[in-house]
């Protein structure tokens, strides 16, 4: 169980902190605002917070692990926690104490606007040259020219069932938006504001006078048509998830069939004996494109830039890609996965696969279609998702 | 030697000096920690965040609370926490009172204690682990009610007020069988001999005694449930209360408005406090 009351506590601290105004006196060990230019010793250990699946040391399988070899290679313990929405990962980035994270689309922007990752020396990381071109200096892992970021892997976000419980096999999204249900009460859907773009996605499909041209810029009338869908979905929905162990148990005692899911998730289930099977579903999906970033603040600059080269080495990406079930940046990755055909299951390479997949974004006042500032905003996403809940 | 021996000298000559010493470390405790951490509550509410880089901007304003006055749904969660709130701690109270007659008038010494050792026993165990324990008893696909009565109401309001009852319990069960314990025989006793009956003697003698002890119960179970977000979020399915708004916003960095919820759960304690202390509850203690 990764909730934490610690984190709360932090949170209160924070609060006191915060109103108190007393200067964070952080010692910014790494030059604040550009980039390392030389990599020295390790540091002894690195701090990472990620996605569930990213810092596997064996502990959660003893078959998965590539964070042994790192630390055996370069001398830096690893200290992983994992973030359960990309919303977590940003407040704990800025709460400080972190050298890297594994940040997806919708809060890479958000943390190069906030200062709190710092540029990336790309020339230090010896793997960078072998990530696919498509994915370097995008729009969301750069800024201004300057690479904020290492590409890890992208993705879909996924519809997992239970095999033995639901029948037909749904092949569309509307399995988990039609309010006659008959698996109501055993639905789940993510537990994010972000997830509001899957149900502008099902509309942009369903109901094309609508003009949804991206799920991640909505105006007034797509947004509360988007925000309406849910909250019809709220009624068969059993119950919201973002701790992945949480759902991956639901699935396996029943209490939930059918819903949202990553395909990290299905594999843990399917290792337990959870008879579930996935869909990418022929209206597309919302998905992610992560990168690694350093923090401005980071304590232990060498240890992150070995770490972010370790981890986009063709080994490691082809291991993380694997488990996790994600495409890998590494285009040498593609021949080191166990199963030959990986990359093509996984579309590696495939860009007119991934114009299906929408990465995950923040949303922002100025439409990311480029309609004007006439779209609702990351701020009002959020609030929008409390009051679907209710 | 000498030193600490002209020290206590000096102490002994100067006794407001020792006071302010020795009240130093726990009235610095009190000011910045209680309250201290109130002031900071009340200003970071006052604050907004950038709704981009979610960075706190530190500019003065009521706009927090404005949103909580116009915005429906968290009139609606707030009501909500109080009910839930409230229903644990008449449930709590049901369940409380018979069990601390009984460890406090009816069951014998010995069994007394091993009593109060069960009652005690649940607090030895994780917080986590007994609401995925209750979990596991409301899961509706292959839970304990599932498999045993053949159907479970399912995650959701009902199972959140049962398992933080059951959490809460020990806190409500011991003030009252403090102040059972504190209420002489004598009393009922006497009661008996002027004619009442069991109900009577309850009511007007035992009952009355036993307020004060009722209400410092119920202000544990009633405060610990406003404040909680982590059983809600075990055993809750889709349903959250105020301290899941306040964890949200936390997550998204909107700490302002997460301060300014959370002062309304502040403001329902001191409603509630301040209605116990009506009934006489803290002159009694």
């Amino acid at each position: 169980m990764t909730f934490n009351t610690s984190r709360f506590a932090t949170a209160l601290v924070g609060l006191s902190v915060a109103g108190l105004a007393l200067p964070a006196c952080g010692s910014t060990s790494s030059s604040g605002g550009g980039a390392l230019s030389k990599l020295g010793k390790g540091e002894g250990q690195v701090n990472i917070i990620n996605w569930a699946g990213y810092v596997e040391s064996g502990q959660n399988d003893p078959k998965v692990d590539w964070v042994t070899k790192f630390t055996a290679d370069t001398g830096c313990k690893v200290n992983s926690k994992i973030g359960n929405t990309s919303d977590e990962m940003v407040s704990l980035m800025k709460a400080g104490g972190y050298d890297v994270v594994s940040a997806s689309g919708d809060a890479t922007l958000r943390l190069i606007a906030g200062g709190d990752v710092a540029p990336i020396n790309t020339a230090l990381i010896g793997n960078y040259k072998d990530v696919f071109d498509s994915l370097k200096m995008q729009k969301w892992n750069s800024s201004g020219g300057k690479a904020y970021g290492i590409p890890h892997g992208r993705g879909a976000n996924l519809l997992m069932w239970n095999t033995e419980k639901v029948t037909p096999a749904p092949t569309s999204w509307s399995a988990v938006f039609d309010d006659k249900s008959p698996y109501k009460g055993a639905i789940t859907a993510y537990d994010s504001p972000i997830y509001i773009a899957d149900a502008a996605l099902y509309l942009m499909n369903t109901k094309p006078d609508l003009g949804i041209k991206n799920p991640y810029a909505l105006d007034d009338k797509q947004f509360t048509a988007a925000v309406d869908l849910l909250k019809k979905q709220k009624t068969v929905i059993g119950e919201y998830w973002s701790d992945y162990l949480k759902t991956q148990a639901a699935f396996k005692t029943g209490s939930t069939v059918l819903g949202t899911t990553w395909q990290v998730i299905a594999n843990g289930a399917q290792g337990e004996g959870t008879k579930v099977d996935t869909i990418l579903p022929n209206e597309g999906s919302t998905g992610w494109s992560d990168t690694w970033m350093i923090s401005s603040k980071a304590k232990n600059p060498n240890c992150a830039y070995l770490w972010m080269n370790y981890i986009i080495s063709p080994e490691a990406n082809a291991a993380v890609a694997e488990y996790f079930g994600e495409a890998p940046s590494n285009r040498l990755a593609c021949g080191k996965t166990s199963d030959a055909k990986f990359c093509d299951t996984f579309h590696a390479a495939d860009e007119e696969y991934f114009k299906k997949v929408w990465y995950w974004t923040t949303p922002t006042k100025a439409c990311l279609d480029g309609r004007g500032a006439v779209c609702k905003d990351y701020a009002e996403w959020t609030k929008a998702w409390t009051e679907i809940k209710g | 030697m000498s030193a600490s021996a002209s020290l206590s000298r000096y102490l002994h000559r100067h006794p407001r000096t020792g006071l302010g010493l020795l009240l130093a470390a726990p009235v610095t405790w009190l000011v910045l920690a209680y309250l201290g951490s109130l002031a900071a509550l009340f200003l970071t509410a006052l604050y907004k965040t950038d709704p981009f880089t979610s960075d706190i901007v530190k500019t003065i304003g009521g706009q927090n609370f404005s949103e909580l006055a116009k915005t429906a749904v968290y009139r609606s969660i707030t009501i909500r926490t109080v009910l839930i709130a409230t229903a644990v701690t008449l449930l709590d109270l049901s369940i409380a009172l018979p069990m601390a007659i009984f460890m406090a008038k009816v069951a014998k010494p010995r069994a007394r204690n091993l009593l109060v050792v069960g009652v005690l026993m649940p607090l030895w165990a994780s917080y986590l682990v007994k609401g995925y324990a209750w979990r596991a008893i409301f899961d509706s696909g292959s839970g304990v009610l599932k498999n045993t009565f053949g159907s479970s109401p399912g995650f959701g309001l009902v199972a959140t007020t049962v398992a933080l009852a059951y959490l809460w319990l020990p806190y409500m069960v011991l003030p009252i069988y403090a102040g059972l314990d504190r209420l002489p025989n004598s009393l009922l006793e006497a009661s008996s001999d002027l004619g009442a009956r069991g109900n009577r003697t309850m009511r007007s003698v035992v009952f009355p005694l036993l307020l004060p002890s009722i209400v410092a119960g119920s202000i544990f179970t009633f405060s610990l449930t406003l404040g909680d977000y982590i059983t809600v979020k075990i055993v809750g399915g889709k349903s959250q209360m105020i301290g899941n708004v306040v964890y949200d916003n936390f997550g998204v960095n909107n700490i302002p408005f997460a301060a300014a919820f959370a002062l309304v759960a502040v403001a329902v304690m001191i409603a509630y406090l301040l209605t116990a202390r009506r009934t006489g509850a803290f002159e009694n203690l």
